[in-house]
């Protein structure tokens, strides 16, 4: 390891703890901006606002949904995912998909 | 520091004298929760003699505060169970295509006018009256009907006698009484109760409606802060409350960290505030996290009406109604998460949303935080302490330790370092009553209630 290295390396190392000691928040969206790139550059934004509205958001369609149960009598049709992703578009729900609602019947366990 | 005030004269008040014991803790104590068990909110009545709690199953348990007995008066009553039911069901919306929970929001009691208590109970769409009453007695002795309700053949009734209300068991009974649908478009976040005791407020994302109580096919919308174009929304309301005793004044807090005060005298819509408090930003520290974390969770005016108190992610700031410059304090609840944004961001706690209390005579507000701890701040003293909400510290009246985190290199002993700290374990809804130094604190799934010390 040549003298000049080490020394570039110190420099690199004090860069980091200033920019900590100025702002660790700052330090934060580096850390954030490196591990997503193409996060958008206004933070909080619409995009971030609009998620939050369409909260509970299913997409349904009952036509699609009938010929899908039609169908699934004769063919294997894709299995749906396992995790709770937005169906949306050409996924077709199937009754698998829709989650079950059932009332919370059974009591409260802090009326014990 | 000035001369500590005893304990006795200071009502309900004040973390400098006062040592925290726990009381009670309800709920499952096996770590594997089911969701519907999620506490989502804790809300004691005016008298503090009731406490009811929501779940996100929908459900509402109310427990009663058991009168003091004279064989041992150093002790206050314990609550116990009085009512609990479903408040709300699941429902799909299937012209929207939408899903809506059943978790319970918000609960508001109403002041009490009768033998009956009443609370607002709302989910992200509908809001409930309900009426919790007693009975305990039963008519007996009807001409007509069996005593188990079956009508007697009118042949065999020879005798005319009358009922006589005889003594049973207490039944409580909750029943529906009003029903306040199809008024909100976005998800409701807050209901209060106007000091007139006749109208109350309901805010969503976009707008706030005021409805009466009485009256449930109409509400007037009363803010509307949604854009023509949505492309163009930068912000939402996150909460909003009535002023305790000017029944013209309510507040909302909004996403971008900023409160209006709107006066319902000055016009119909209130989209023209009549304040706005926001606290000036350093644009030298601005960053990606500045706006995400300057969102206001909660909103509480002072019993006094004088102040209103704000939480945002990292702090709690006290507002002069006042001054709309800038908070007249600013406590810090964890300062050392601000080192952690990155991962808090990562794995959505920057999203959680914390509710804060004040005391019952302003003078200490409280908050919850990560890891099952929560903190308080003396106004009057400025101390402050952190307590953990645990089954380890749950022996009965036993005094709570402070708790300490390291922040720097050096861990001390009993300290907790911020890397080991759990970000599952979070109380965000936390009440204190109103008169007495009794508070409830909600971990995930389990309430606990503490007191101070009576010497």
């Amino acid at each position: 390891m040549s003298e000049q290295e080490e020394g570039m390396a110190t420099v690199e190392e004090q860069q980091e703890m200033e920019d900590k000691v100025i702002s660790p928040e700052k330090a934060e969206e580096v850390k954030l901006k490196a591990r997503y790139p193409n996060l958008g550059a206004k933070p909080g934004g619409s995009d971030f606002l609009r998620k939050r509205l369409q909260k509970g958001q299913k997409y349904f369609d009952s036509g699609d949904y009938n010929m899908a149960k039609a169908k699934m009598k004769n063919k294997q049709l894709p299995s749906a995912p396992t995790e709770k992703t937005e169906i949306t578009g050409d996924h077709i729900p199937t009754p698998q998909d829709l989650p079950q609602r059932k009332t919370s019947i059974v009591a409260s366990k802090l009326a014990v | 520091m000035a001369g500590k005030r005893k304990l006795s004269e200071r009502p309900g008040g004040g973390s400098g004298d006062v040592q925290w014991c726990f009381s009670q803790v309800k709920g499952a104590m096996d770590d594997d929760v089911a969701e519907a068990d999620i506490i989502s909110t804790v809300e004691f009545n005016h008298t503090g003699e009731l406490l009811a709690t929501g779940d996100k199953g929908g459900r509402v348990v109310i427990f009663q505060q058991e009168p003091e007995s004279k064989n041992q008066p150093q002790c206050r009553g314990e609550y116990n169970v009085y009512s609990t039911f479903q408040s709300h069901e699941p429902e799909f919306d299937y012209l929207k295509s939408l899903e809506i929970e059943e978790k319970i929001n918000k609960i508001r009691w109403l002041p009490q006018k009768n033998a009956a208590q009443f609370l607002l109970s709302t989910n992200d769409k509908t809001i409930k009256l309900w009426k919790i009453s007693e009975r305990d007695k039963r008519p007996e002795g009807y001409n007509l009907k069996e005593e188990d309700g079956r009508y007697r053949d009118p042949n065999t009734v020879t005798t005319l006698r009358v009922p006589v209300l005889r003594p049973m068991d207490l039944m409580v009974e909750a029943s529906p009484r009003r029903v306040f649908a199809n008024a909100h478009t976005y998800h409701i976040n807050s209901i209060s109760v106007n000091s007139d005791h006749e109208t109350y407020l309901s805010a969503d994302d976009l707008r706030i409606n005021l409805w009466h109580l009485e009256i449930t096919d109409r509400s007037f919308n009363i803010v509307d802060i949604k854009p023509a174009n949505m492309e163009e929304l930068t912000e939402v309301i996150t909460a909003a409350e009535f002023h305790p005793d000017q029944c013209n004044t309510f507040v909302y807090s909004s996403s971008k960290g900023t409160i209006r005060l709107c006066d319902m005298r000055a016009s119909a819509l209130c989209d023209q505030h009549a304040k706005l408090f926001e606290e000036p930003e350093d644009p030298n520290n601005r960053s990606f996290f500045s706006e995400i974390i300057s969102s206001i969770s909660d909103v509480k005016f002072s019993h006094s009406g004088r102040y209103m108190m704000t939480r945002d992610y990292l702090s709690v700031k006290i507002w002069d109604l006042n001054m709309e410059t800038r908070p007249v304090e600013t406590y810090q609840v964890h300062e050392y998460l601000r080192s952690k944004l990155c991962s808090l961001y990562e794995n959505d706690c920057i999203f959680d949303k914390f509710e804060c209390c004040w005391n019952g005579n302003d003078s200490v507000v409280m908050t919850g935080s990560y890891n099952n701890f929560f903190r308080m701040f003396d106004r009057d003293y400025r101390q402050d302490v952190t307590f953990e909400a645990s089954r380890e510290n749950s022996k009965p009246r036993s005094v709570l330790k402070p708790r300490k985190i390291s922040t720097g290199g050096k861990r001390k002993k009993d300290e907790i370092s911020v890397d080991s700290l759990d970000f599952n374990k979070k109380i965000l809804h936390t009440a204190w009553h109103p008169l007495d130094n009794i508070i409830a604190v909600a971990t995930t799934n389990n309430l606990y209630i503490f007191q101070d010390k009576i010497n």
